[in-house]
C-alpha cells in the first residue's frame, strides 16, 4: 500500500529545488499551482534591477503544460483558441487565449509549435477536462506534461550573451521563435519568449537535465552577474511590460463563482488575438455578438501621480461614482512612475475624469489619496532590445 | 437555387407536425425521411410475412389539438384498460378501490389539465425572454386551483408514484396500473423520485389511450397528408457555410439546399453527427453528449394464428402490483433481465382488419447488457412466460415472435433506447433538450430542433414539432 503522507508536503518541489533552496536566503516561498515557488531570494530590488540590467533566472516548472499531437492538432487548436494556430509556423510561438461558449476567458498562455502535428500549450491554470472535452470529434491526443518538462526563464539584457557563453548560438533567434540544441547527451529547446518585456529566453529540458542546466548557466553567466529571481521581482517587471496574469487581472470563467465576474478577451484588451476569419472557435458566436453590442468592460493601463502603489484600489469617475478597480499596480523603477492595470466599465476606457482612491497605510494610519489617473498605452516599458535581432551583445 | 423554403429532417410525428405548421404558414416544405415510409417510431412495419404491427408506439394519448385541426386523424373509441383483469375506464374502476381511484384520478386529472397548456407554449424560462400574457394566464389557472389544491400539487409534483399508490389505494392491481403507466417509457421504477410527474404528463396529453383507425400506419399517412415527403433519403450531414446552415447532404451524396432546416431527429445525433464538433462550441458539444437517453422499454410483436380468448379490444396492463413493477426495474440497473417483465398489450388486429397480431411494450429491458443477444433471448422467453400465464394458450397460437430491445430500437429507428432524450424532471421545460437550446434554435443559424428532444417531449403528440415551427415562424415571420 502507498503510505498516504502527501499532506506532510503539500507543495511539490521543482527539479531545480536542490539549487534554488540553498540560494533562498530569506526562505521566502509561496505556493504556485501546487508547487513551491521562490517569492524572493534575498532582495527584490536587486533581483528586479538584474532583470533590467543583467541576466536573471526564474524557475518556470510550475507553469501548466499540455502537449497536443495528432492529425487534427491544428484544427483542434483553432477550435480551442481565439488565435489562428494553423498559421503558426513550426518552430514558432504565439501568445493566445481561450474562452468558454459564452466567450469568457478561461486562460491565456503561449502555444509552441514543435511540428506540423505537435504543439505545446503553456498556461497558468489547469484545463485538462476542458481540453479533453474540446477534443471530442478531433483526431488528437491531449496530455498534461507539466512534470515531464523542466523550464527556466533567462531574462535580461545580458541573457543572449550568457546563452552564447554557455555554447548556445541564439544570436539570430527572433522573438517568438525557438531553436533546439544538444545538451549533455540530451537536448534543450530555447524559445525567445518571456514575461518581463525585456530581452529574454525560456529554456525547456528533460527534468533529468535540470540541475546540469542550472549549473551550466550559472557558470557561464557569472561574468554577467547572473542571479535567481523570485515571483515578486518578476511581477514588477511584468507590470511594466503590461502583461496580465490569470486569476489576478481576471477571473477565469471556470473558477468564477459570481456570474458578473467573468471577462471576455475583448474586455481584457485581447481582441487583437482573435482571428475572425478562421472559422468557428469556441466562444466565437458570443464574441461576435459582443463586438456588435459593445463590451461592458475594458482593461486599461494607468499612469498615477505620486509613488504610492495603487494595488487593489477602487477607481472613481468624477471622484464620486465607482468605476472599476486596479488589478495590479507597482511603482516602476525603470519608468519612475506609478503604474497600474485596471478593469474599468467600457464607457470609462478613455479615462476622462477618472480618479483612484488609494489607502496608504503609514504606521497604523491610513492616508487616503484621491488622485487623477491617465490612461496610457501598454506596454509601459518597451525597450528596443526586446525585439532587436540579432540580439544585443554585452 | 433552393427548391424549397424549409427542410424538415425526419417524418415522425414531430417532423410532420413541424412541416404541417410551416406549410400552413405558407412555407414550401420538403420532409426528408430515411425509411421507406413516413411515421418513424409511429409507423407500421411488417415483422413476419403478411403480418404488420405498429413500429414502436401502438397508441397515442391524443394528438396536439393544433395539429389535429390541420391533419385530422380518425380514432377508435378510447381504449378500455384491463389492469391485471380489472376493468378501468378513466376515473371509473372496478373493485374495492373504485371510490379511491375515482378521487385520486379526478385530482390528478385536475392538476394535469392546469399543466397541459404549458405543453403548447414555449417553455417558460427563469432567465426571462418569456411571452408574458400566456404565462400570466397559466399562472392564474394555477392560482385558481386554490391554496389547498396548489399545496397538494406542490406536494405531489416531485413525489414517487409508489408512495402515492400506497397512500391512496389499497388494491394492488390498481397500484400496479398507476405505477406502470407512470413509468412507461422511463428509466425509473415506481419508487424512483419524480415518477409521479410522468403520470401527470401522460394525463396532460389525454385521458385515455387512443388507436388510430387503420392503425399507426394510417396515422402517419394522415399527418403526412398534403406534405411533400421524400422517403429513402437519409441525411448524412448539415451543410454549413459561413456559420449558417444552408442545406443537407444525403448519404447518397446528393445536396439539397434550403435557407431553413428543422431537424426532428435525435438532438444529439443532429448536433454531433449532422453538424459536428467543428461547427459548435466545445461546451455545448459536450453537453449534447450528456443528454440522458436511457430507456428500458422493449417492443414485442407476436404473429398469431388466431386472437386469444380475451377482450382483445382492450389495453391489457400486466403489472400485478407496484412492487412487481419495481422488481421488474431492479435488474436493469445491473444490465440484467427481469424474471417477470411488466407490460402493456394490445391487439391491433381486433380494431382494424388484418392478420392477428399482438403488440406489447415490455419493461424493463436492460439498455446496455453485456451480451445483447443472450439478453434478448432471455427477455423474450420471460415475456412469453408472463403472457402465457395471463393469456393461457397464447403460446400455441404464436407463429412468430419479434422482440426489439432498446439497442435494436436505436439501430432501426435512430432513437437511442427509444428516446430523443429521457422525459425526466431535470430534462423538462427549459432544460429540454438542454439549457440554452430550449427554444428549439441551435447556435447554427438556420438550424432548428423540432423533434421529441424539445419541449414538451414525445409520446405521439406532435406538440414539440409544432412548438418548434411556432418558434421558427416567430423568429422569421
Amino acid at each position: 500500500m502507498t503510505p498516504l503522507r502527501h499532506y506532510e508536503t503539500p507543495l511539490r518541489q521543482t527539479p531545480f529545488h536542490a539549487r534554488t533552496a540553498p540560494l533562498n536566503r530569506l526562505n521566502r516561498w509561496g505556493p504556485w499551482a501546487g508547487w513551491q515557488a521562490a517569492l524572493c531570494f534575498g532582495d527584490v530590488d536587486m533581483e528586479y534591477t538584474a532583470i533590467r540590467n543583467a541576466a536573471t533566472v526564474y524557475d518556470l516548472c510550475a507553469m501548466t503544460k499540455y502537449r497536443v499531437t495528432g492529425r487534427d492538432a491544428a484544427d483542434y487548436l483553432n477550435r480551442l483558441t481565439v488565435r489562428n494556430a494553423g498559421k503558426l509556423a513550426v518552430g514558432g510561438v504565439q501568445y493566445t487565449a481561450w474562452c468558454d461558449d459564452a466567450g469568457k476567458l478561461l486562460d491565456d498562455g503561449t502555444l509552441f509549435r514543435h511540428g506540423p502535428e505537435d504543439y505545446l500549450i503553456c498556461c497558468q491554470e489547469r484545463h485538462l477536462p476542458w481540453l479533453l472535452d474540446s477534443a471530442i470529434g478531433f483526431d488528437v491526443q491531449v496530455r498534461e506534461v507539466t512534470e515531464e518538462i523542466a523550464a527556466l526563464s533567462l531574462q535580461g539584457p545580458c541573457s543572449a550573451s550568457v546563452l552564447a557563453a554557455a555554447g548556445f548560438d541564439i544570436w539570430n533567434l527572433k522573438p517568438f521563435r525557438m531553436a533546439e540544441f544538444p545538451f549533455q547527451g540530451g537536448k534543450i529547446t530555447i524559445s525567445r519568449t518571456g514575461f518581463t518585456g525585456d530581452l529574454g529566453y525560456e529554456l525547456w529540458v528533460d527534468p533529468a537535465l535540470a540541475l546540469p542546466l542550472w549549473d551550466h548557466l550559472f557558470t557561464a553567466g557569472a561574468p554577467w552577474g547572473i542571479r535567481p529571481i523570485g515571483t515578486e521581482a518578476l511581477d514588477l517587471a511584468r507590470i511594466e511590460a503590461g502583461f496580465l496574469i490569470t486569476n489576478l487581472d481576471f477571473i477565469p470563467a471556470h473558477q468564477a463563482l459570481r456570474e458578473d465576474r467573468v471577462r471576455s478577451p475583448l474586455e481584457m484588451g485581447l481582441g487583437w488575438l482573435i482571428d475572425w476569419e478562421k472559422g468557428q472557435f469556441t466562444g466565437r458566436r458570443a464574441l461576435a455578438a459582443e463586438r456588435v453590442r459593445g463590451s461592458d468592460w475594458a482593461f486599461v493601463g494607468l499612469d498615477i501621480p505620486g509613488n504610492v502603489s495603487a494595488a487593489g484600489s477602487i477607481l472613481y469617475h468624477n471622484q464620486k461614482t465607482e468605476a472599476g478597480m486596479v488589478t495590479s499596480a507597482a511603482w516602476s523603477p525603470a519608468l519612475k512612475a506609478s503604474l497600474a492595470l485596471a478593469q474599468v466599465p467600457a464607457r470609462h476606457a478613455e479615462g476622462r475624469n477618472l480618479w483612484v482612491e488609494i489607502y496608504a497605510l503609514r504606521e497604523l494610519q491610513y492616508v487616503k489619496l484621491m488622485l487623477p489617473v491617465r490612461v496610457v498605452e501598454r506596454p509601459f516599458f518597451n525597450p528596443a532590445r526586446k525585439r532587436a535581432t540579432p540580439a544585443g551583445r554585452v | 437555387m433552393p427548391s424549397c423554403d424549409a427542410l424538415v429532417l425526419g417524418a415522425g410525428v414531430n417532423g410532420l407536425a413541424c412541416a404541417q405548421r410551416l406549410q400552413q404558414a405558407g412555407r414550401k416544405v420538403l420532409v426528408l425521411e430515411a425509411a421507406a415510409q413516413p411515421g418513424g417510431g409511429a409507423g407500421e412495419a411488417e415483422f413476419f410475412p403478411g403480418f404488420r404491427a405498429p413500429a414502436l408506439a401502438h397508441a397515442t394519448m391524443g394528438l396536439d389539438p393544433r395539429l389535429a385541426k390541420v391533419a385530422p386523424v380518425a380514432m377508435h373509441p378510447p381504449l378500455v384498460t384491463l389492469a391485471n383483469g380489472l376493468r378501468v375506464v378513466g376515473v371509473v374502476a372496478e373493485g374495492p378501490d373504485a371510490a379511491r381511484w375515482a378521487d385520486l384520478h379526478a385530482r390528478l386529472t385536475r392538476f394535469a389539465q392546469v399543466l397541459a397548456p404549458f405543453r403548447r407554449m414555449p417553455a417558460p424560462h427563469p432567465g426571462g425572454g418569456n411571452a408574458l400574457i400566456p404565462l400570466l394566464k397559466r399562472g392564474l389557472a394555477l392560482k385558481a386551483l386554490g391554496r389547498d389544491e396548489l399545496r397538494e400539487l406542490m406536494r405531489l409534483i416531485l413525489i414517487n408514484v409508489h408512495d402515492v399508490a400506497e397512500d391512496e389505494l389499497t388494491d394492488p392491481r390498481l397500484q400496479g396500473l398507476l405505477a406502470f403507466d407512470a413509468t412507461l417509457g422511463a428509466w425509473l421504477g415506481p419508487r424512483s423520485p419524480n415518477s409521479l410527474i410522468l403520470y401527470l404528463d401522460r394525463l396532460a396529453r389525454g385521458p385515455a389511450p387512443l388507436m388510430p383507425v387503420g392503425g399507426m400506419g394510417a396515422l402517419a399517412q394522415a399527418l403526412a397528408k398534403g406534405l411533400e415527403v421524400r422517403c429513402n433519403a437519409r441525411v448524412a450531414r448539415v451543410l454549413i457555410e459561413s456559420e449558417r446552415a444552408v442545406g443537407v447532404v444525403l448519404t447518397s451524396g446528393e445536396e439539397i439546399r434550403a435557407p431553413l432546416i428543422a431537424s426532428a431527429l435525435n438532438p444529439r445525433h443532429t448536433l454531433h453527427d449532422l453538424v459536428g464538433a467543428r461547427a459548435l462550441d466545445a461546451g455545448l458539444h459536450r453537453r449534447a453528449g450528456h443528454i440522458r437517453m436511457r430507456g428500458a422499454a422493449a417492443k414485442l410483436h407476436l404473429a398469431l394464428s388466431a386472437l386469444p380468448e380475451t377482450d382483445t379490444k382492450a389495453r391489457h396492463v400486466i403489472a400485478p402490483s407496484s412492487d412487481a413493477v419495481e422488481r421488474a426495474f431492479n435488474p436493469v440497473k445491473y444490465g440484467q433481465v427481469p424474471e417477470a417483465p411488466v407490460m402493456e398489450v394490445v391487439f391491433p388486429s381486433a380494431h382494424d382488419p388484418g392478420p392477428p397480431v399482438l403488440s406489447a411494450i415490455v419493461q424493463y429491458a436492460p439498455h446496455a447488457p453485456s451480451d445483447p443477444d443472450a439478453a434478448r433471448a432471455q427477455m423474450l422467453s420471460n415475456s412469453l412466460k408472463v403472457l402465457e400465464d395471463h393469456f393461457p394458450g397464447l403460446r400455441s397460437l404464436t407463429l412468430h415472435a419479434e422482440l426489439l430491445m432498446p439497442q435494436d430500437i436505436h439501430a432501426r429507428y435512430g432513437l437511442p433506447d427509444w428516446h430523443h432524450g429521457e422525459l425526466a424532471v431535470e430534462q423538462m421545460l427549459f432544460n429540454r433538450p438542454l439549457h440554452g437550446l430550449h427554444r428549439h434554435a441551435t447556435p447554427v443559424d438556420g438550424l432548428w430542433l423540432a423533434g421529441a428532444g424539445g419541449h414538451p417531449g414525445g409520446g405521439i403528440e406532435g406538440a414539440a414539432g409544432w412548438n418548434a415551427a411556432e418558434a421558427i415562424l416567430e423568429a422569421r415571420p
